[in-house]
This record gives C-alpha cells, structure tokens and sequence, in this order.
C-alpha cells in the first residue's frame, strides 16, 4: 500500500490534459484556493461555488462508502481493499475508453456488472472460508489483496495519473450568480441514481429482503434455509459493483493513479463511520458531508491539508455521537 | 523472577533458546555489512511486533495505526536533538510520554463508548492519517521536506548519541528485542495479564467478575505506544532523515502488524518468528528478483502479496503454533 498521496484531488502538475478545465470557477477547489486565498475580498458566490461542488463530489464518495457500509453491515467483513478496488474499475473504464472512446457515464452498467462478477467471485472463493475467523486475519487478507492490486495496477498502468476527456468537460451551468460545472452535475445526479436503485433493491425485491434477513440474523436466516453464502457474495458483489460505479462516476471530476486506492480506502472508512456502520443511507449523509467538508478546507486553508478536517470530523463525531450520525447504535 | 521466566520451559526449549541467544549474540561475527542490515530490520520488526502483540495479542485491542507511535517517538527524539543537542536517551523521556498520550486518547474516544473492534481499529488509522498531514504542516520539524540529523564521518560508537555503525545499531535492537520477549513474558504472567487474556476472550464476561475493562485496555493501549516509541528513537538515528510521508505512512502501520500475526497473534515468539520470515523472504524475493534480471516496480510486492496470502490461508493461526509443536515444544505456555 505504498505512495498514499495527501489531496487525492489534485494533480496538476502530473497531467497535462484537461488542465484547463481543472482552472475555472470552483472546478476543482483545491487547485484554485491559493489564489483565492490571497484575494483581499472573495465573493460569497465563491463559497456557494465551492460548496456546490463539494456537495457533488461528496454524492459520489457517499456511495463509494455505501459499498463498504453495504458489505459490513451484511458480511460484517471490513474491506480493506475498497479504494483499490474502485481503482481497478476507474483503470477498466480508461482502458475501453481509450480504445472506444465511449462516455464513462455510458461504461457505468458494464462496469459495475464486471464489478459485480469479480466481487461475487472474491467473495465466494476466498472471503466466505474467513468469515468465521478473527478479525486481524479478515484484515490481513485484503490487505494482501489490496497490495496485490494496487501493484498489479503499477507493473500494468505505470505510476502516472491518468483520467478520462469528455467533449463536456469545460461546460457549465450558470444559475444567476453560481456555476455548476457540468461534470460535477452529472456525476452527482449519477450517484444518486445507482444509489437509489440499490435502495429500491433492498427494500422492494424479494432478493434485497433475504440478504437484509442474513444480515439481521444470520442463525435465523440459516433456520428458515437461505443459501447465507451464496447471499454474502452476492452482497459483496454489491459492494464491488457500487464501488465500481463510484469510480467510473469519479472518473468525470479526478484523475487516478494506482497509489491513490489506499487513500480512496480510507476515505471510505471516515465516511462510514461519520455516517452511521451499517447504514445506508448514513454513508450519504456522511459522504456529502465530508465532501463539503474537503472542498470548503481547500479553500479557507491549504489544499494539502484538508483530509486533516474529514478526520477532526471523524473524531468529533466519535465523541458526541460514537454511533455515527445515522447510525442506530454502537456496532 | 528468574523463576516465573522459566516456568513451564521444557529442557528442550531451554536449550534451543541459548543456542538462538548465542547465535545472536554472534552474528555480526560472521555476517556481511548486508545481512547485518537484514539483521537489522528483522529485530527492528520483532521489537514493534512484540510491542502491538500486547495491546492485539494480549488485550485484544486491534491497532492499525502503530506508525504513530514510531513517527511521534522519532519526531520528538530526532527535533529535540536537532535543536537543542538533547541526546535521544533523554529524548525518550519526551517522546515515550507523547506516544503514551496518544494512545491514551485514541483509546479514550473508543473505550469509553466500548465502541470496540472496527471502530477501533479505523480510529488508530484516521489518528495516524490526521498526524501524518499535520506534520507535513509543522514548520518547526520542517514539515514536507523533512528533518535530517547531522551525519559526521565518525567511526566509532557514541551509545549515548546513538552515532555509530550498524553493528551499534544491531546490538540496541537486539537487546530491546529480548527485553521486550522478557517483559511480555512477565506481564502476561502477572495479574494484569490474566486481566487482559480475559478480557480479549470475553469481555462481557470479564467486566461480570469485575475488571476494570476500561484501564485494562487503555493500560494495554499505553505501555504498547510507549515500547514502540522506543522504536522510532532508534529508527530517526538509524535512518537520519524523517519524512511524514514515509513515517507515518500506513504500509508503516501494517508492516509492524504483518510479524505477528504471520507469526501467531498472541503468542510470544510470533512477532520474532514471523519478523524473520517477512524479512527474510523480501529480501530473497529481491535478490531473485536481481537475478533474473527482472526490474519491475511492483513486481516484488505482488509476490509479497502472494506469499501473504497463502500464508494466511494455510495456517490462519500463524507459523509459531504450528512451528513449535514441530520442535515438541508444546505445553511451554506461550
């Protein structure tokens, strides 16, 4: 898990396409701030900018999250391998887009249904044999995966950052004062559309209701014959496939370098804890949360330094509410 | 004492731990400048692992952020001797205290709500995380650029400054190695362990018959932080350059915890054992690598991955259980 990268967000000076979409009004918060910064007098419609953004962003790392709140709160597996998992989706979609040049938002159903395959298979072949065993040894083994896929990224991919040009990367929406860039837009409204699906999956399918009865009780769900680890890796599966629809969708806003899955992991993990362990729609709060929270740290400080306050958050919340902010109680 | 050591060690046992002392004590009789550094880093590896093994093994208290105890005792140690001259020894007294605080209050924000387990164990990583980028920041430990120790060509061996050869080095860590083995050995013979083996088999069970699970565990959570500061104090005058991006990285973290638990999670060779395996089977990775003439970045770590992970499959317990009933140490209680 080497090279974890402080803003994960920026990397200016690494890539040099789409540079300039990266330098207008709030596109990418981080980049811009110093300037801003220096700036006698910012205007309020800056905040408002950057806070929008940050909003749109935090939708996608909310459901990044809800794959990881979704596998433990069923599995009760924490995937340490969740940032490099959504790593592996993001290097998928530049390949085929490099080759057909097809829209991420396009790729997003074929990636998440390849996601979905490996993470069933994962979950089937090495996890299920581990469920019964103590924590540190589920953390060593997708630790070991994690190293595995991050590196099998770097020998593949090579250790620069790569992303993706849309023909809408520079546009914009304009609402009177603010500006909505158009990626953000559309990534944002995208999370929330796989999102809410996999809430009406959950909810209203005869499927969701089985792998919910596994969750809240395993001997119950054996009792009344349900296949539990047929169940576990189709949840996993789950997991994988939204975190794999996180990172086709983060693709329209970041670039990606194989070191950033580590830091993509942890993300995951303040997240879902700020949210609520175990709840679902507590990984969104949390993810808009942390979002916002990142985008406006760029700004009033330093860029490099904002994952700093996504962690005072997290130990703020563990103090007045160790349950989380959504969350029912203490796992 | 010396009684409550031995007790419980077959002649067998007795045997091939003097023969292993000796063996040691030996090494860089015969060994290379190479397999010196090796040595190195295996007793390096065993010092922190033993360290973790009391808070994982014995209090069963999951720390995936002991990088922070190493990068805050190698920060305090290698500032206080970069400006004012303070000598790393009375560093300690600083830095073992900061590390203690630390682990003090990662354990307090988790204990208190007995939110145990996962929440635990992501608090140490984001604490970690948290200190990483805040030392990136502080101006007076030069921040991102990092803190370099005064290097002067000097060959012999200052103990006091610890400025020396490696051979100083080797001989430090492996005396804080066995002291560590012996501590452990005490405590988890004393009241205090027996609290904590309850405490990680049941701790509803162990709060019943009234321990104090809340001090026990923070008590595990201190004296852990403080040993693996000692760590870092060496690390600073080993290496003489501290970033926070290599410090307090989290491959940091799980390096240290990597040891025991391919060692065996609990038990008081694990950490020694499986220091010797990781360390032993990087470094042949690399040299193989070398020989073939691969030259991949990454390729060794996905080897590394591999190994783990079959490790782990076949023997989820760790190599030490299964090794010393091999040797027919079995019944030596640890």
């Amino acid at each position: 898990m080497a090279g974890l990268v402080p803003a994960i967000h920026v990397f200016p000076a690494k890539s040099h396409e789409g540079v300039e979409a990266r330098h207008k009004a709030g596109h990418d918060a981080g980049a811009r701030s110093p300037r801003i910064h220096r700036d006698s007098f910012v205007p309020i419609d800056v905040y408002l900018n950057v806070a929008i953004g940050g909003v749109l962003t935090g939708l996608v790392y909310g459901l990044m999250a809800l794959g990881l709140s979704v596998i433990f709160g069923v599995v009760r597996v924490v995937n340490f391998a969740h940032g490099e998992m959504m790593t592996m989706a993001m290097y998928a979609v530049i390949t085929v887009f490099a080759a057909l040049h097809l829209d991420p938002l396009v790729l997003l159903v074929p990636v998440a249904l390849a996601m979905f395959a490996f993470g069933y298979l994962v979950q089937a072949s090495i996890i299920n044999p581990f469920i019964t065993r103590p924590e540190h040894s589920q953390f060593l083994l997708l630790v070991a995966m994690a190293t595995i896929i991050v590196n099998v990224l770097l020998i593949v991919f090579g250790p620069d950052a790569q992303n993706v040009q849309v023909s809408y990367a520079f546009d914009s929406y304009q609402i009177g004062k603010i500006i909505v860039d158009a990626t953000k837009l559309y990534a944002g409204i995208a999370a929330i559309v796989v999102a809410g699906g996999l809430f009406a999956f959950f909810q209203y399918t005869s499927l969701g209701t089985a792998i919910r009865a596994c969750a809240d009780n395993y001997t119950g769900a054996l009792v009344v014959g349900l296949d539990v680890k047929h169940l576990y890796a189709l949840t996993f599966g789950l997991g994988t496939a939204c975190v794999g629809a996180a990172g086709t969708i983060l693709l329209l806003i970041f670039d990606v370098t194989p070191s950033a899955g580590p830091a993509y992991t942890l993300l995951a993990f303040v997240i879902v804890i700020t949210g609520g362990l175990g709840s679902m729609p507590g990984a969104l709060v949390g993810g808009v949360l942390i979002g916002l929270t990142e985008a406006m740290a760029g700004l009033l400080f330093t860029p490099s330094a904002k994952s700093m306050f996504s962690f005072a958050i997290l130990v703020l919340v563990l103090l007045l509410r160790p349950q989380g902010i959504m969350g029912r109680r203490a796992a | 004492m010396i009684a409550r050591l031995t007790e419980g060690l077959t002649p067998r046992a007795l045997a091939l731990l003097g023969l292993l002392l000796a063996a040691a004590l030996a090494a860089p009789l015969f060994a290379g400048d190479y397999l010196l550094t090796v040595l190195i880093l295996i007793f390096y590896f065993a010092y922190t692992g033993q360290a973790w093994n009391i808070m994982m093994g014995f209090a069963g208290q999951l720390s995936l952020g002991h990088a922070l105890y190493v990068g805050l005792g190698a920060y305090a140690a290698a500032s206080l001797f970069v400006h004012f001259g303070i000598a790393p020894w009375l560093g300690l007294i600083v830095a073992a205290p900061l590390a203690a605080l630390a682990g003090a209050f990662i354990g307090y924000l988790a204990f208190r709500f007995r939110v145990g387990g996962v929440y635990f164990a992501i608090l140490t990583i984001a604490v970690c995380e948290f200190a990483r980028v805040g030392f990136d920041h502080l101006g007076w430990t030069n921040g991102s650029s990092g803190l370099f120790l005064p290097v002067k060509q000097f060959s012999g061996n200052d103990l006091w400054h610890l400025r020396g050869q490696p051979v100083m080095f080797y001989y430090l860590l492996l005396t804080a190695t066995i002291a560590a083995l012996v501590g452990c050995r005490l405590l988890l013979t004393s009241r205090i362990g027996y609290f904590w083996l309850a405490i990680r088999e049941d701790e509803e069970a162990a709060r019943a018959v009234g321990i104090d699970t809340f001090r026990y565990k923070m008590l595990a959570v201190v004296i852990s932080a403080a040993m693996t500061s000692f760590a870092g104090v060496i690390y600073a005058f080993y290496y003489n350059n501290l970033f926070p991006e290599q410090v307090f990285h989290i491959s940091r973290s799980v390096e240290i915890i990597l040891a025991p638990i391919v060692g065996g999670v609990g038990t008081l060779f694990g950490p020694i054992v499986g220091a010797f395996i990781l360390t032993g089977l990087a470094e042949t990775l690399t040299s193989a690598l070398n020989a073939v003439g691969v030259d991949i970045p990454g390729a060794k770590q996905v080897f590394y991955g591999v190994c783990l992970l079959s490790v782990i499959v076949v023997l989820p317990d760790g190599v030490w259980p299964w090794l010393s009933q091999r040797l027919g140490l079995k019944g030596r209680g640890s």
